[in-house]
């Protein structure tokens, strides 16, 4: 059973990652003869906006959200792929961007290991599965004796339900399920503590899913995992998670314990997303009618992010960026119509019977 | 609403000797010659389409779900060709037309909508030209009429705006109001049946819904018939009347979208289903099914899915069982034979 | 672990054996296209048949046209299949030096094979190394690596080489003009010839280091030179291998190009190109054997090199599959 989430996150658990008001921005602006030319400002796209969570060790904190929320720019912040624009990432207490000798990035990096949504992308075609798996020991010096890798690489095959014998065959060989089971068995020859997981299950079909969703089960069960978990699949995420942000535009708008955001969504946004999903019960519940598309983070609407497909929104919420209010279940929530105790039942009932208007987003 | 200006295509067979399914697929086979021997993609698959209906095709990737939609349409690559069985829209074969029969029936009587908007729209030419030249090619309105009844459409399917939307290109839209123009191209010229091949498995959750919506309101407003394929059984739940299972390229299992979703007949629905997980149901690990879909070149004998089955016996490996009556579905299994003692208890 | 099923898998156990380099290259499927076309299995024939014929020349011509104490001046001119004066008979006719233009067509090739192969060479060397820079490292080297390669793409290939040779020749001492003119012209076609290869390798770097392989070694902790030479540089080869068979092909026609231009190899050493030159003085005057089959001997070469270059280009390309 799930357990009961602590009052306010990380406060009673050991944090292992700790992230603290982080952003990143791209620049995105045109080359610098055109902008000459044409008098054009340096722009940038805000990927991540003050993201802060911790994610105490043993668990699973997962992020949701749409496309272009941030979630896989964030994902890929946390295990040093992009540098942070602002902000402070912690594991165990260390802050990764004061990490300067190679030795002590080693360090930090042996721990924390990442798993990639493609399976047909994320293995050197070139490569032997052998090799593919034995990359990290051998970066890192873990070992050097040839036969000993090769005992490693052969019980990391088993370990993700493969054979030692398969570590001889190529990537093409496999079918995406089996492709991950070695992306996992290679994230794990570091002994990591802490494992990114991009989407991981998104490009396989649902049996496979189930298979992968187990195996990672089963594998922070035997060692203690602590895991990040990427996703727009709310069905799984339910599934995998004691902690759940959601994403929009950049920004976590809710958080808390997975179970009590499930029950009690606060953020309007999160009411949506979860009345969205297509509903395998055939219950025929009365939902949120979902409106509009997500507006490009190019050009991000000011104030509250999600207020022309809110229901709820008024003139504070196009003005005022919200910021965090704790919930009565110990999460958080960025949410102007929740602090102001507007959104009473009758007014979310209300909304259910509003006819659906199709009007532009602008 | 009411007022179209086209008229629904009724040939007259329809009338003859009771009512024949819109679509009627018998035996098909999709294969593809290799240079290590001729690959069976689809085998044997048959079911029938009724008028108005929406039928979701679903399996797993390899299953032959989107080569049974695509030897529908006629628009089966090269190599891959249809290897027996026929295809019968209103009573009539199309599956072996002439490439130029096919082309007119594809516009006109079966609209298709791919997973992929961009695929089907042409980047060069702006939506409304792109529709307005569609429906002429298939009507003899004129340039004036066709252009309102692309509007007509651009509204229905929720384009806001349209008057302003139909004069730009594809590239100006968004993914969700791309798949929308997609779905006006298909119902434009009021087909009978639509193909709808995976589409919104690009789309986000919010917007997967709002397409869903649209596909279903219309094509009921159109009456057209939908054959849905997808890997998504949230989305067949919402959407289709009928659901037809696909494993390794045979059908097995077909029924009732309320039987197949609720109560599975067939081992593997009732696998794929346990491995959905679902908001709401605590569970520490989901039902799996052992192993994954046989390759084509080495599909079992008798039942495909023996090897991966919690409930197989002596006889699955050695027979391959046809679709038998199972409650008010049907289901490719042994245990619905009605002469096998080890089914009695699941008939 | 009683908790974990093993994997039910559907193929049976493999032996634990890798299966050979040559037993995995005969099961490929470019080996199999290759066997199914035979203008690609003719092209192979030949290509073999000159590397070959070059390679064991010395033992294979009948005379060796480069030691002029071989040469009879009174032979000079034989038509193909006459007797020559020394009693000699010569299968395709001698020069006007009485070299034996079948033997020098295979010492010829000699040359041009290998100006070719070396050029292709170092070109291949160059491009890859700062295309994989310019696609990996991306910013400003990019910008400048691409932009000399710009400038130097507005030149012919063929002008740029001349170029090149002659600054080469200028600064040479005369005295080891002779020796190092295969190497200055090595040199010179490679150089006129990286861009290519380093705007392919470019393009597929930049997509390649995309790819989450690359990132997932990244997030390990190797370093970027060796992400560059172990994870990149094996998955750019493919066009690279289509762009350098095409290459050789350019390249000796560059070489002989260069000697018909009078440039290139000295008539003492006759390249293809070389024996062309030679023969256009006589052309008009009936002696035409001395250029046509020396021509046919490059055009052959050439256009083979190339079938086989079209050909790897669509094995590789897994669209046309």
């Amino acid at each position: 059973m799930a357990d009961v989430a602590p009052a306010v996150l990380g406060s009673q658990e050991e944090a292992l990652v700790e992230v603290v008001e982080l952003s990143k921005e791209f620049d995105v602006s045109p080359p610098l003869l055109t902008r000459l030319l044409q008098g054009q400002q340096k722009s940038f796209l805000r990927a991540v906006d003050e993201v802060s969570f911790s994610i105490p060790r043993g668990r699973t904190f997962s992020l949701v959200g749409e496309s272009g929320c941030g979630k896989s720019t964030l994902a890929r912040l946390v295990v040093g792929l992009y540098a942070p624009t602002r902000g402070r990432i912690l594991i165990d207490g260390k802050e990764l961007s004061r990490l300067r000798s190679r030795r002590e990035q080693a360090q930090v990096r042996r721990r924390l290991q990442m798993i990639f949504q493609d399976p047909f992308a994320s293995l050197n075609p070139r490569w032997r599965v052998r090799d593919i798996i034995a990359e990290p020991i051998r970066a890192h010096g873990l070992m050097s004796d040839r036969k000993a890798i090769d005992r490693r690489v052969g019980e990391l095959l088993e370990l993700v339900r493969l054979t030692a014998a398969d570590g001889l065959k190529y990537p093409h060989e496999f079918s995406g399920g089996q492709r991950q089971r070695i992306s996992i068995a290679r994230a794990l020859a570091s002994n990591p503590e802490f494992l990114v997981c991009d989407e991981p299950t998104s490009a396989l079909d649902v049996s496979v899913q189930a298979q992968i969703l187990n195996l990672m089960k089963d594998l922070q069960r035997e060692l203690g995992l602590t895991y990040l978990f990427i996703s727009h699949d709310l069905a799984v995420v339910y599934h995998l998670s004691d902690y759940l942000g959601v994403m929009y535009l950049g920004r976590v708008v809710e958080w808390g314990a997975a179970r009590n955001v499930f029950a009690n969504p606060q953020h309007p946004y999160t009411r949506m997303l979860l009345d969205a999903i297509p509903d395998l019960e055939m219950s025929g519940r009365q939902r949120i009618p979902v409106r509009g598309e997500v507006p490009s983070p190019m050009d991000p609407p000011s104030g509250c992010h999600f207020n022309p497909r809110c229901p709820f929104a008024n003139e504070r919420c196009r003005a005022e960026i919200p910021m965090p209010i704790p919930t009565v279940h110990g999460g958080e929530v960025r949410c102007h119509a929740v602090e102001e105790g507007r959104l009473t039942e009758e007014v979310v009932r209300d909304a259910l019977r509003r006819p659906l208007a199709e009007e532009e987003v602008p | 609403m009411a007022d179209r200006t086209l008229a629904p295509h009724s040939p007259a067979e329809a009338h003859k000797g009771g009512k024949p399914p819109l679509l009627e697929v018998r035996n098909l086979q999709v294969e593809f010659p290799t240079r290590r021997g001729l690959l069976k993609a689809v085998r044997d698959v048959s079911f029938s389409l009724q008028e108005g209906e929406i039928l979701g095709v679903v399996g797993e990737s390899g299953a032959g779900k989107s080569l049974t939609g695509t030897a529908v349409i006629g628009l089966l690559e090269p190599p891959g060709r249809i290897g027996g069985g026929e295809i019968l829209l209103n009573g009539r074969r199309i599956d072996n037309l002439p490439y130029a029969q096919m082309r007119r029936i594809r516009g006109k009587e079966i609209g298709m909508v791919f997973q992929d908007p961009l695929t089907s729209l042409n980047p060069l030419y702006t939506v409304g030209q792109q529709l307005i030249e569609t429906i002429r090619t298939h009507t003899d309105l004129s340039e004036a009429r066709a252009r309102a009844r692309a509007l007509e459409l651009l509204a229905d399917v929720g384009i806001p705006a349209p008057e302003r939307r139909i004069d730009q290109y594809p590239h100006q839209f968004s993914g969700g109001m791309r798949q929308r123009v997609v779905i006006a191209l298909a119902l434009c010229v009021n087909p009978k049946l639509v193909i709808a091949d995976e589409p919104t498995t690009a789309l986000d959750v919010s917007i997967q819904a709002q397409i869903i919506k649209v596909l279903k309101r219309l094509c009921h407003e159109h009456g057209a018939a939908v054959m849905l394929i997808t890997h998504d059984m949230g989305v067949i739940a919402e959407t289709a009347d009928r659901v037809a299972v696909m494993y390794a390229g045979r059908l097995v299992e077909i029924g009732p979208v309320r039987e197949v979703v609720k109560n599975p007949r067939h081992p593997y629905t009732r696998g794929l289903m346990g491995s959905i997980p679902v908001i709401g149901h605590d569970q520490e690990r989901l039902n799996q099914i052992e192993g994954s879909m046989p390759r084509l070149t080495e599909i079992p004998s008798g039942c495909p899915f023996h090897p991966r089955c919690p409930e197989v016996f002596e006889r699955c490996p050695r027979e391959r069982p046809d679709l038998l009556p199972a409650g008010p579905s049907q289901a490719a299994c042994w245990l619905y034979d009605p002469e096998e003692p080890r089914g009695a208890g699941h008939g | 672990m009683s908790a974990l099923d093993p994997l039910h898998r559907t193929k049976a156990e493999e032996p634990p054996r890798a299966p050979s380099a040559w037993a995995r290259f005969f099961d490929s499927d470019i080996w199999y296209s290759f066997t199914r076309s035979p203008v690609t299995v003719v092209s192979a024939l030949i290509v073999l048949i000159f590397v070959v014929g070059a390679l064991f020349a010395p033992w294979i011509a009948p005379h060796n046209p480069f030691n002029p104490a071989e040469l009879n001046l009174m032979d000079g001119f034989t038509p193909p299949m006459g007797e020559a004066f020394s009693g000699n008979l010569y299968l395709l006719g001698t020069d006007d030096q009485g070299r034996d233009v079948f033997s020098t067509i295979l010492y010829g090739a000699r040359i041009s094979l290998f100006v070719g192969f070396c050029a292709v060479l170092f070109a291949m060397v160059l491009g890859i190394s700062l295309g994989l820079l310019a696609g990996y490292r991306g910013g400003w080297v990019d910008s400048l690596i691409m932009r000399i390669a710009d400038v130097q793409l507005s030149f012919p290939a063929i002008l740029v080489a001349l170029l090149i040779f002659g600054v080469a020749r200028a600064m040479l001492p005369r005295s080891m003009q002779g020796e190092m003119v295969i190497w200055v012209l090595i040199i010179a076609i490679g150089l006129s010839d990286w861009v290519q290869y380093a705007r392919t390798v470019r393009g597929t770097a930049m997509v390649e280091k995309n790819k989450e392989y690359v990132q997932a070694a990244r997030v390990i902790g190797i370093h970027p030179l060796l992400i560059m030479l172990r994870h990149v540089l094996p998955n750019v080869l493919g066009p690279v291998l289509v762009i350098a068979t095409i290459g050789l092909a350019l390249a000796i026609i560059a070489e002989a190009t260069l000697s018909f231009l009078g440039v290139g190899v000295p008539p003492t050493t006759p390249s293809l190109g070389t024996l062309i030159r030679i023969g256009n003085d006589f052309l008009f005057s009936g002696e035409w054997w001395i250029t046509l089959f020396p021509g046919l001997a490059l055009i052959l070469l050439a256009l083979s090199v190339n079938l086989l270059g079209d050909w790897l280009r669509d094995a590789l390309n897994p669209k046309l599959r």
